[in-house]
């Protein structure tokens, strides 16, 4: 029986891979293709070689604003996302009454899409902003914690989700023994707990880390890059770039693979750092 | 055992195909002529108009919408696929520069024939790869009850006494001054109504405003007759009329019903809207605004004291200036489609265009004003904004202003020079880094 199954494997495998390759493979290939093109749209490029990423490095004062901006963004929403989910999911792993429902509320933002919840935020933040004679645009850095505001309030919830799960898992056995043993709540914490949700914390790492830096809808909907393009995180500025100008989709598209080269090489350094730190239980 | 287990997977298989297979299907069975069409808010008549002409001639006619600002992205993913848009347009010979590869020469078609003034349409050599089809005006909208209301004030400080009188900047900034004082009276929140400045609602100033100051200087260049012609032919503006533009952006934001520093959050439909329920006198838009005026609920300006007034810089001569009167939008057909389809779709147009019923929907329901001679005198629009460009049009010894935005190098000059104003009107930008912004952005994006 075995043996057949392994037989028709690649029949099993053939959707699934057909799929992939349909809308994840053929595409990835075809935009690195673009990004070395000048093109109107994608069945009339021309081969130029390498002069989109002359371009994108000759102009390169947006991109790297916007790569500081992100980078900024993303240490401190990947730091503040994971401290409060991981607090909350403490909390609603203890017998509280109602914690069911407590954690149905906190995961709901998420089920909101981007661009509603821009909208919502900015309509928020201006209404707070009005009372004092400014709004959202007035100051970039209004827009920097109002979008980490947003994707606190938008990712806590999943975050938590997983880390609950992480810490279902943690053996009751080895706390009692601690306590046993005399250890106080924050040495269990750290020494225990914390290392035995390591899985989890990888996870929401990797997925709050490549969330920051893809980000896109909810930028364009709560500040769209303005003061002066100094809220534009980089996925809005490889979109401006694409846009903006007829002829620059080409720079836009090279813009693009730079960035999905960096997001990978981010993603996958953070794994390796991460996943050495877990161990089997 | 084993043939249970293939035959499992043989339909697992099968299913799955013909699930992607149909999802694919799905767009095929296309119309033979597919307009692209750019205004929204004319989306519910065009559909009508298909219908009708479905009814009469049996030709399919598929409209689409592209939303507000996404034309551009809109007609980038369409005209690639296999069933692309038969007619597009394009907003002037920038846009021409994109789309040069699908343009279909018309100077054989009857469409171009009826053109007034065939120098309107876009060429290159002997070819006219775009034909306008809707002429539009703009200038500074104004209230004339509120204007009224305020020349009868006893306590005005002005020595003018109707907007008629109003024939420069100076006349114009004292008695926007002066009803400023007098607000209260005139039961106003401001003279003007917001400068909108959210990030894709600022195209009244960072393209509008900006056609005045550089058709100013355009003309002055000696080589080229044509003012747009020499500002695409400029690799390097000087913004010599800078600090008239601020001017006027001046008195815009410091006569608002909006304090400076909210400006930033302000929309077009928000400015329009403070217009139409009485509470600003003026706004600066175009012949398009009055239905958004009209659609306002509660609106207090009635139809025949919508006024139109030519947006004045302070620059000398400005005395026999008048609106700004252009068009953005050409027609043009997909060299690509096939023959029958490129012939259907010019059919379309000629027909609504050129026959009794067509014309009847441009001029009563569309409210263009063509640049075509099938269309007589009472065949015009008659909305005040309408009439109010066509009396502008008819003062003897005043001059219009055409639209050479439509020369701008693109997109991102005009998003740069709006985050600049915005910049300025908030107090973090200086007003000579808004001019050496806007001279360094035409540079780079040229």
């Amino acid at each position: 029986m075995e043996k057949q199954i392994r037989k028709y494997s690649f029949l099993l495998f053939a959707p699934v891979f057909t799929a992939f390759l349909l809308v994840f493979i053929i595409p990835f290939i075809l935009g690195i293709y673009l990004s070395f093109t000048e093109f109107t749209t994608v069945s009339d490029a021309v081969f130029v070689g390498l002069k989109n990423y002359a371009e994108v490095f000759k102009n390169s004062g947006d991109f790297l604003n916007s790569l500081w901006f992100t980078v900024k963004f993303a240490v401190v929403s990947v730091v503040s996302i994971n401290v409060f989910a991981f607090l909350i999911a403490l909390a609603l792993t203890r017998n509280i009454r109602g914690r069911n429902l407590y954690r149905t509320v906190f995961f709901m933002p998420n089920l909101i899409g981007g661009i509603v919840l821009g909208y919502i935020w900015q309509l928020i933040i201006n209404g707070i902003l009005y009372n004092y004679g400014y709004s959202i645009l007035s100051n970039a850095n209004f827009g920097f914690w109002g979008l980490i505001v947003l994707m606190n309030w938008q990712m806590i919830g999943y975050m938590m989700i997983i880390y609950i799960a992480g810490l279902q898992n943690v053996p009751h056995e080895q706390i009692e023994a601690a306590r046993v043993d005399g250890a106080g709540n924050l040495r269990i914490l750290f020494k225990i707990t914390i290392p035995a949700v390591m899985p989890s914390i990888t996870i929401c790492l990797f997925l709050t880390l490549t969330n920051a830096f893809k980000l896109f809808d909810q930028n364009l909907a709560l500040t769209a890059g303005a003061p002066a393009r100094k809220t534009e995180m980089l996925a809005l500025n490889i979109y401006n770039t694409f846009y903006g100008r007829a002829g620059a989709e080409g720079i836009g598209q090279a813009k693009a693979v730079i960035f999905s080269l960096l997001v990978a090489a981010i993603a996958l350094l953070q794994l390796y750092l991460t996943r050495r730190k877990e161990y089997e239980n | 055992m084993k043939k249970t287990l293939i035959s499992i997977l043989t339909c697992i298989c099968i299913t799955l195909t013909c699930f992607t297979l149909a999802a694919c299907r799905a767009e095929e069975a296309g119309a033979s002529v597919y307009f692209l069409n750019f205004k929204p808010e004319s989306a519910k008549i065009y559909e009508k108009i298909a219908d009708d002409y479905y009814n009469e001639t049996g030709v399919k006619v598929k409209v689409v919408t592209a939303a507000a600002n996404t034309y551009e992205q809109t007609l980038k993913s369409e005209i690639a696929k296999k069933n692309a848009p038969t007619i597009f347009q394009i907003n002037g010979p920038i846009g021409f520069n994109t789309w040069k590869k699908y343009c279909a020469d018309l100077k054989d078609s009857k469409l171009y024939s009826y053109l007034t003034d065939k120098n309107l349409a876009i060429k290159e050599g002997d070819g006219v790869y775009g034909i306008p089809y809707v002429i539009e005006a703009y200038g500074i909208i104004y209230n004339k009850e509120i204007t009224d209301r305020y020349f009868a004030l006893k306590s005005r400080q002005t020595q003018i006494n109707s907007m008629d009188e109003i024939t420069d900047y100076n006349k114009l900034r004292v008695v926007v001054e002066d009803m400023t004082k007098h607000k209260k009276e005139l039961g106003i929140d401001g003279v003007f109504a917001s400068t909108s400045m959210l990030s894709g609602e600022d195209w009244r100033w960072q393209t509008h405003l900006m056609n005045i100051p550089l058709y100013y200087e355009f003309i002055e260049n000696e080589k080229y007759d044509d003012p747009t012609v020499a500002g695409l032919n400029t690799a390097d503006i000087t913004f010599k009329y800078a600090d008239k533009f601020k001017n006027v952006f001046d008195l815009y934001i410091n006569n608002s019903t909006t304090p400076k520093t909210l400006l930033g959050s302000k929309s077009v439909a928000d400015s329009m809207a403070e217009f139409a329920l009485g509470k600003a006198a003026m706004v600066q838009n175009g012949t398009w605004g009055y239905e958004q005026i009209k659609g306002v609920k509660g609106n207090t300006v009635k139809a025949e004291n919508t006024k139109f007034l030519p947006i004045y810089l302070g620059i000398d001569g400005e005395e026999n200036q008048g609106l700004c009167v252009g068009t953005e939008n050409y027609l043009a057909i997909n060299k690509n489609a096939s023959a029958e389809q490129q012939k259907a779709s010019l059919d379309f147009l000629e027909w609504l265009y050129g026959s009794e019923k067509g014309k009847k929907y441009v001029s009563e329901q569309l409210g263009f004003t063509t640049p075509f001679n099938t269309f007589s005198e009472n065949e015009t629009p008659t909305d005040p904004l309408a009439k109010e460009t066509v009396k502008w049009m008819n003062k003897k010894d005043i001059k219009t202003i055409p639209w050479v935005f439509t020369a701008f190098p693109s997109e991102t000059f005009k998003t740069e020079l709006g985050s600049l104003l915005l910049g300025y009107a908030q107090g973090d930008v200086t007003w000579d880094e808004v001019k050496q912004g806007a001279i360094k952005h035409w540079k780079s994006e040229r």
